[in-house]
């Protein structure tokens, strides 16, 4: 499926460090819409292995602020062609997405995202009780009896993908384009002379070039060290689990941010269950008997039935997590240094747009306007970009 | 690191704890910029390494100190706020 390469060039135009999705993406679009094809993709592991293949493959735009809501329509957009563009099944399936309002106030916060959504031409509605138990008939709405359901945010186009085939996907269209991908290459550092990239050194090798992208998702702090630069991002893990499978029974997507739980039923019948965030910083990728105790509680407040199912599996990725749950994206004060970063919780379905706005940013040297509310320096001005408010649940 | 030991109620589980974030001193507020003082308010060490944090045995309400490597989920040691005075500097002497 993929080329392989013997030995590092001594330079390229722009070198990527990481090739999750985000990285490949991003050289997918250098090479086919911008001309840019002397393009390393530098990834230390393999491919997709990091958080491009831990995530629970959820692909919504139902955000709160203007900025996220733009951004993340033109994802779910470029995600519905993605599978013909590739010629490669992605699994992109349409399911309706369902969060949950289980209080007054939440019931309100739903009513906000909804009317920002529509503004922006996102489908998004605020439904009542009856409305959710229509769409899913086996939930609990009473939770137990402790969190009873008032309502939800439906928003029609959310959607699952097969992840793995998203970096595959990408990965290929790059490699046929010229780029090389380099696994198993570990960047050990960055050089910059008179503030400007001049190279980057790796386990294999230095190249020369002036152009650089880091999409490392959480071990973005350890590359910024290497060119000195400070931001709000700190790690925490985040972990998630699959049952085995069962019978089809489950269609939309169910987010409940008051009970922690996300979940969708694969196409294999296995559901992928989320919760919030591990509660400390830690760089580790280490499963806990809490996580699962707590989730499976959760689950069961809504679905007691799935009480005999068992969980199969559990996994964590490491979370670059930002104050305002925003990335930060963009240029940055290193000239050649451009960074799609914080992605915290919520990168996956950003990949599409990522791809083609970093890719455009770094072909020009200028930010792309929809990451304009992004960009590192926000934070000197105390111009958050607030989107806690719409985080799958309360982190 | 399923136990930790708070310096007042010996070794609890961990699930007992609350995580206040990693131990800094602020810069003296009136005669900093403001890229250093707003570098404070929201730039952390994200970096893996050992660091002095801040806890809390949340039964007891106890606030401590712990010495944690954030790479390997170890705690190196606890201790009671007075035994850590010297790493909370006054303002303006901060590193």
């Amino acid at each position: 499926m993929f080329t392989r390469h013997g030995s590092l060039k001594p330079g390229y135009d722009v070198v990527i460090i990481g090739g999750g999705g985000h990285g490949l993406a991003a050289a997918y679009y250098l090479a086919r819409d911008h001309g840019i094809r002397n393009v390393a993709v530098l990834e230390k592991g393999y491919i997709g292995g990091g958080n491009t293949g831990r995530n629970t493959t959820i692909i919504r735009s139902n955000y709160l602020t203007p900025e996220g809501v733009k951004f993340y329509d033109q994802s779910v957009r470029l995600w519905q062609d993605l599978a013909e563009d590739f010629d490669l099944n992605l699994f992109y399936s349409t399911r309706g997405h369902f969060t949950l309002a289980h209080t007054d106030s939440a019931m309100r916060t739903m009513r906000w995202r909804a009317e920002v959504n529509k503004h922006y031409g996102v489908s998004s509605e605020a439904v009542d009780a009856a409305f959710v138990k229509r769409a899913i008939p086996s939930i609990d709405m009473s939770c137990g009896g402790h969190a009873p359901i008032l309502g939800a945010l439906f928003h029609e186009p959310g959607a699952i993908a097969r992840h793995d085939a998203v970096a595959w996907g990408y990965g290929r269209g790059a490699d046929r384009r010229g780029v090389e991908i380099h696994q198993q290459t570990e960047v050990t550092g960055i050089r910059v002379a008179g503030g400007r990239v001049v190279g980057v050194d790796t386990s294999r090798g230095s190249i020369a070039t002036s152009r650089v992208l880091c999409a490392v998702a959480g071990f973005t702090p350890r590359v910024l060290d290497m060119v000195d630069l400070h931001t709000p991002i700190y790690v925490h893990p985040l972990q998630a689990m699959v049952s085995e499978p069962v019978k089809p029974w489950l269609d939309p997507i169910i987010v409940s941010g008051s009970l922690h739980v996300y979940v969708s039923q694969t196409a294999r019948g296995e559901l992928v269950m989320g919760a919030s965030l591990d509660p400390y910083e830690l760089h580790h990728t280490r499963s806990t008997l809490d996580f699962v105790e707590s989730l499976s509680a959760h689950m069961l407040d809504m679905f007691p039935f799935l009480s005999e199912v068992k969980v199969n599996r559990q996994w964590a990725g490491l979370a670059d997590m930002t104050p305002d749950f925003a990335p930060i994206m963009g240029t940055t004060p290193v000239e050649g240094f451009f960074l799609d970063a914080g992605w915290g919780t919520w990168g996956f379905k950003a990949t599409p747009v990522c791809g083609k706005t970093m890719s455009h940013t770094v072909a020009t040297g200028r930010n792309h306007a929809l990451i304009e509310g992004f960009s590192m320096e926000r934070f000197a001005r105390y111009r958050m970009t607030g989107e806690k408010g719409a985080a799958s649940v309360g982190h | 690191m399923k136990i930790m030991v708070c310096p007042l109620n010996g070794p609890r589980p961990v699930s007992e704890f609350a995580y206040g974030g990693e131990v800094r001193n602020s810069p003296d507020a009136d005669a900093c910029s403001d890229a250093e003082w707003s570098a404070y308010v929201f730039n952390r060490s994200g970096s893996p390494g050992v660091k002095h944090e801040w806890w809390c045995h949340i039964a007891s309400g106890f606030w401590f100190i712990a010495l944690r490597d954030t790479a390997r989920d170890t705690v190196i040691a606890t201790y009671r706020v007075e035994a850590a005075r010297n790493l909370l500097e006054p303002p303006g002497r901060a590193p």
